[in-house]
């Protein structure tokens, strides 16, 4: 199994964890300003890509916090973790 | 005696079921993705349109994307009628694709029950039932006595975890030999003119406009009159290359199978609550999936935990299965949307067509959305059994929500 660095926590296998998907997508400052089809791409579409992706993970079984990872979809390999408070994703 | 030549003894190579050509510079339709949706459409561009100027192009070799790894579960019971209106269209077709294809394909009419394991599971199927029956589909609600005549070796004890309180019956679902499907369709086009080109990545478009004017490939560029999207996990890959965006999140499925064993196993179980589903191979060998890997992914693999757990499942409801040993495992990469349900249709290129976000599901709808793009690129409309899949239902709000009979049940 998979192990997973959680930022506060260290290595912990695959299960511990909960996927959070896209990460850094923004509530959008004004809602009411968005056409409808701003807010569909707000509420529905999310990147997709072959390779490097930037993502929330959830460490749920353990102290549960929530951390950014920057992961390859290709080859599943994490790049790099980093709390919230940490400097984003470069 | 002299030693004879090993294999000397072997039966000649049976006769290639297509050529592989060379790509021409140009084609009217080309098709990106050599599964069984970009399969079927060409079939059907040729024998329902007389389009056979077309090529198939497969970075790969052809079915070796999710139409050869997929479990082979072929049902209409889905909830919604715009579902149920494309999926029992498949169906139709699937009872004539032997005759159609003049090739084996193995079609097995078995039936699958979908189990209810609570109140609410028990609710919601005695609602499909009723939706199922309105829209055509033949359907019934039965109790656990009748499961247990449907399929002896189902656990419908009470003492378990999960209780069985009953299942939803499709008697027409069935389970159909993957790869036969995919070369019965691979010779039709070759017969009728289609050329299917293996090996052959795309890289990128050529376009003018609002319009595409070719692709880019691995083995040179190729013009086009017509290009459609039949790329399945990795449609967001050429979507992003074009320059807009479709719903979609790529995760792996794993399935796996036992060895063989003797037929025990009648019909097709599934069970979302349980998260397993079983049914048996022509072979024996025990055919057994569940849900995706959460995280998205491109690797045709995934975790060992998945496995484990869908192992679990299946023994509780199916005791007899405790002693079979695990064969193979393996993955694909399926392409899921908000809502469960396909994208297929328009695209903001005007001779562009989509067809994408079948997600765990999409084998059974292998005729049937072939049939459907055939004629939405020879009409130049989507066909009605697709409209209401468009791209921009996720504007207009009109989604088809089918969580509840595409979830785990593929
Ligand atoms: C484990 C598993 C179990 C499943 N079980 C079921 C089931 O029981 N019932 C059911 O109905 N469905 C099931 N499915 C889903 C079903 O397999 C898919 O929805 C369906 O196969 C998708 O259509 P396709 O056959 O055209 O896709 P694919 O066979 O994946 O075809 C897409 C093709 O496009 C090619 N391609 C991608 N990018 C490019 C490019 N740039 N250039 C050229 N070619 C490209 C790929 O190599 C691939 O061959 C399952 C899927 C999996 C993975
Ligand atoms: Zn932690």
């Amino acid at each position: 199994m998979q192990l997973i660095e959680c930022p506060w926590c260290g290595p912990r296998e695959e299960v511990e964890f909960h996927y959070g998907g896209q990460a850094h997508v923004a509530y959008p400052d004004d809602p009411a300003a968005l056409t409808d089809e701003q807010w569909a791409h707000y509420v529905f579409f999310r990147d997709n890509p072959k390779g490097r992706f930037a993502e929330r993970w959830s460490h749920s079984a353990g102290c549960r916090r929530w951390f950014n990872a920057v992961r390859d979809t290709a080859t599943y390999r994490f790049e790099r973790v980093h709390r919230p408070d940490e400097s984003p994703t470069p | 005696m002299s030693p004879r030549t090993p294999g000397a003894d072997l039966p000649e190579h049976p006769d290639f079921l297509w050529r592989n050509p060379e790509p021409k510079r140009s084609y009217d339709v080309v098709i990106v993705g050599g599964g069984g949706h970009g399969l079927a459409t060409a079939h059907y561009l040729a024998k329902n349109h007389g389009i056979t100027d077309v090529a198939v192009l497969e970075k790969g070799w052809l079915a070796g994307g999710n139409m050869a790894r997929n479990t082979t579960i072929i049902r209409s019971n889905y909830l919604w009628d715009e579902s149920a209106a494309i999926y029992e269209h498949a169906l139709k077709l699937w009872e004539g694709l032997e005759d159609d294809l003049g090739y084996p394909i193995l079609f097995s009419q078995r039936g699958v029950l979908n189990l209810a394991h609570s109140l609410q599971d028990v609710r919601e199927s005695v609602r499909r039932v009723e939706a199922n029956k309105l829209n055509g589909v033949d359907a019934e609600w039965i109790g656990p006595d009748e499961v247990r005549k449907v399929c002896p070796i189902v656990n419908t004890s009470t003492d378990i975890r999960y209780p069985v309180m009953g299942a939803t019956y499709q008697p027409r679902a069935g389970i159909a030999k993957h790869d036969y499907v995919a070369w019965g369709f691979a010779r039709r086009i070759d017969q009728a003119g289609g050329d299917l080109v293996q090996d052959c990545e795309v890289t990128g478009f050529t376009t003018d406009g609002d319009r595409v004017t070719g692709v880019r490939t691995t083995r040179g560029d190729i013009a086009a009159g017509h290009v459609v999207l039949c790329a399945a996990g990795h449609t967001s890959v050429l979507t992003d290359m074009l320059g807009f965006r479709v719903p979609l999140q790529s995760h792996p499925l794993q399935a796996l199978v036992s060895e063989l064993l003797e037929p025990v196993h009648p019909t097709i179980v599934m069970s979302n609550a349980v998260h397993v589903y079983v049914s048996q191979a022509h072979k024996g060998e025990l055919v057994m999936g569940a849900g995706v890997d959460s995280y998205n992914g491109y690797g045709q693999r995934g975790a060992f935990h998945i496995i484990e757990r869908q192992m679990a499942a299946a023994v509780e409801l199916f005791p007899v299965f405790a002693r079979a040993h695990l064969l193979r495992t393996w993955g694909g990469i399926v392409d899921v949307t908000p809502d469960a349900s396909p994208v297929a249709g328009r695209t903001p290129y005007a001779n562009l067509t989509i067809n994408c976000g079948w997600g765990t599901g999409g084998f059974k709808a292998t005729p049937g959305i072939g049939w459907c793009l055939a004629d939405t690129v020879a009409k130049g409309e989507p066909h009605p059994y697709v409209a209401p899949f468009a791209l921009d239902r996720f504007v207009t709000g009109a989604l088809v929500d089918e969580h509840g009979a595409a979830a785990v049940a593929h």
